[in-house]
């Protein structure tokens, strides 16, 4: 990799803006809930995935599903399947897909699309309780999803 | 590899009912040491006819919440809410109007009040307007005592609401969801199963689909509104119904109605009609 195209991947991360590279949440293409390559040209790095699904301001994945592999994790919600094996039963692409949007694959699912930025009823900003300031950002940028996705390919049985 | 829809399904569903029992509401009984006496609530009852298909019983916030909170709802003694409405009945026989008028005045001891808090939202029949306690309290101090509206959050309304609802504590909540109200009701519906927000949740997701689960450390109700106003103790203060709404659609990541607007109006009227049956608890306390 290239020294620039590290401090893109680090400043992708750190200011939570979507690096040039990222594929637009508007422009992923989905077949069946998959989403074939990677949104952007950075390989996840699975610690920050770590992060990202921890993080309550971020992915709070934990805020619904368990994971055994993260005993730490104070209080995981029970309202969605344990994540524990997840790579055994979803190959990256899929996983991708149900991250990026998980209802293209469960029809209707409680899960929120993390990489979707149209088509809601009265979006807010944040958690501000007020509408947007300007365009709606992603719940997570490209670089957060592939992250992610690269921890949850850890996660065999 | 490929898991496809029904085979996902039946997975789910078998996690479903295996996390329904380990997270269902409490069994316990709440009986409160009143002032007059003992006060014996209803906490759980039969779902009212037009949810019979949805659930069978329907249950107080209480019964979600841990032993602590539970139990300083046992005695008024320990109610931090009971301060609330101490004020609320100094605010009552207080002359504030600018004729010198009280509310005691016109009506006499708060008692009159009984009844009311468990039938609102109802539409006026003079008006046709969906009045809330506090739409009730408002029109009184602004046509009737020329002050300027307490809105929704001020703390007199607040004073003034805990002293209302507790005439009606005990009562079953009975709210009219026919007739006039049908299109109020009908409207609420609709909202109640919106799915608002960047994270598209509606109140069903959480309080219908999930109650009795946790999402994080929060152990999910059926979000029923007869314990309100509520004493939080996260905020040390009264919280009224419409508040709570907008806190839950705020976390949807959307952008909430307001309080007093007619969209929560019309839902704290479905709300109210999902929770007929149980008691009104006067002024609750929920964490
Ligand atoms: C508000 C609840 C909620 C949140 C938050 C949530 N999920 Fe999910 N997730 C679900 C539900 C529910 C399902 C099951 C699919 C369905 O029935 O819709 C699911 C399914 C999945 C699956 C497939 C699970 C399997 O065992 O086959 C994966 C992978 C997944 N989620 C990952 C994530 C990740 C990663 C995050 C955070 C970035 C996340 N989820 C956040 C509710 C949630
Ligand atoms: C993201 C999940 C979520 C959504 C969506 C949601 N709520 Fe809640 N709600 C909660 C949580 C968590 C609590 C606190 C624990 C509890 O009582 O369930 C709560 C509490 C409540 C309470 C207080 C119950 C009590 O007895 O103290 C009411 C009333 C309520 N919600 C109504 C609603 C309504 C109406 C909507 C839709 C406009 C809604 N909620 C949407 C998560 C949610």
């Amino acid at each position: 990799m290239t020294r620039q195209l590290c401090l893109a991947a680090a400043m992708s991360v750190t200011l939570a803006t979507p690096a040039l590279t990222e594929t637009a949440p508007t422009d992923v293409a989905y077949t069946e809930g998959k989403i074939e390559t990677s949104l952007t040209a950075t390989p996840g790095d699975p610690a920050n995935g770590i992060t990202v699904m921890t993080t309550a301001a971020l992915g709070n994945c934990v805020a619904c599903h368990t994971i055994a592999a993260l005993p730490d994790v104070q209080f995981p919600g029970d309202i969605a399947p344990p994540l524990d094996g997840v790579a055994d039963r979803w190959s990256e692409a899929e996983l991708r897909g149900i991250v990026a949007n998980a209802k293209m694959t469960f029809e209707g699912s409680f899960m929120p699309a993390f990489y979707k930025t149209e088509g809601f009823i009265r979006p807010g900003g944040g958690y501000t309780g007020k509408a947007p300031a300007g365009d709606l950002p992603p719940i997570l940028t490209g670089q957060q999803i592939e992250d992610v996705v690269a921890y949850l390919l850890t996660l065999k049985e | 590899m490929h898991r496809t829809a029904t085979t996902w399904a039946t997975l789910t569903l078998g996690l479903a009912l295996a996390g329904a029992v380990a997270a269902d509401p409490v069994e316990d009984t709440l009986v409160v040491e009143a002032e007059e006496g003992t006060v014996d609530l209803v906490t759980t009852a039969p779902a009212p006819e037009f949810l019979k298909d949805t659930v069978d019983t329907i249950y107080s916030g209480w019964h979600y919440r841990e032993d602590e909170t539970r139990d300083l709802q046992r005695d008024d003694f320990d109610n931090p809410g009971m301060v609330f409405v101490d004020r609320g009945l100094d605010l009552w026989n207080a002359t504030i109007g600018t004729d010198g008028q009280s509310c005691a005045g016109c009506h006499e001891g708060p008692e009159s009040m009984a009844g009311l808090r468990a039938t609102t939202p109802r539409v006026d029949a003079k008006t046709g307007a969906l009045m809330t306690v506090e739409n009730y309290v408002d029109a009184c101090v602004t046509d009737r005592m020329g002050l300027e509206a307490w809105g929704w959050t001020g703390s007199q309304m607040k004073d003034m609401l805990a002293l209302i609802s507790m005439q009606s504590r005990g009562m079953p909540v009975n709210v009219a969801i026919d007739g006039a109200a049908a299109s109020f009701w009908e409207k609420g519906k609709e909202l109640y199963y919106t799915r608002f927000g960047q994270l598209e949740m509606s109140c069903a997701s959480c309080h219908e689909d999930n109650q009795g689960r946790y999402i994080r450390a929060d152990h999910l109700s059926q979000g029923q509104v007869n314990g309100f106003p509520v004493y939080r103790l996260k905020d040390a203060g009264i919280l009224s119904a419409q508040q709570r709404f907008v806190g839950c659609v705020r976390d949807t990541r959307a952008e909430t109605f307001k309080p007093n607007s007619d969209e929560f109006k019309a839902l704290e009227l479905y709300v109210a009609s999902r929770g007929n049956g149980l008691s009104v608890e006067g002024v609750s306390v929920r964490h």
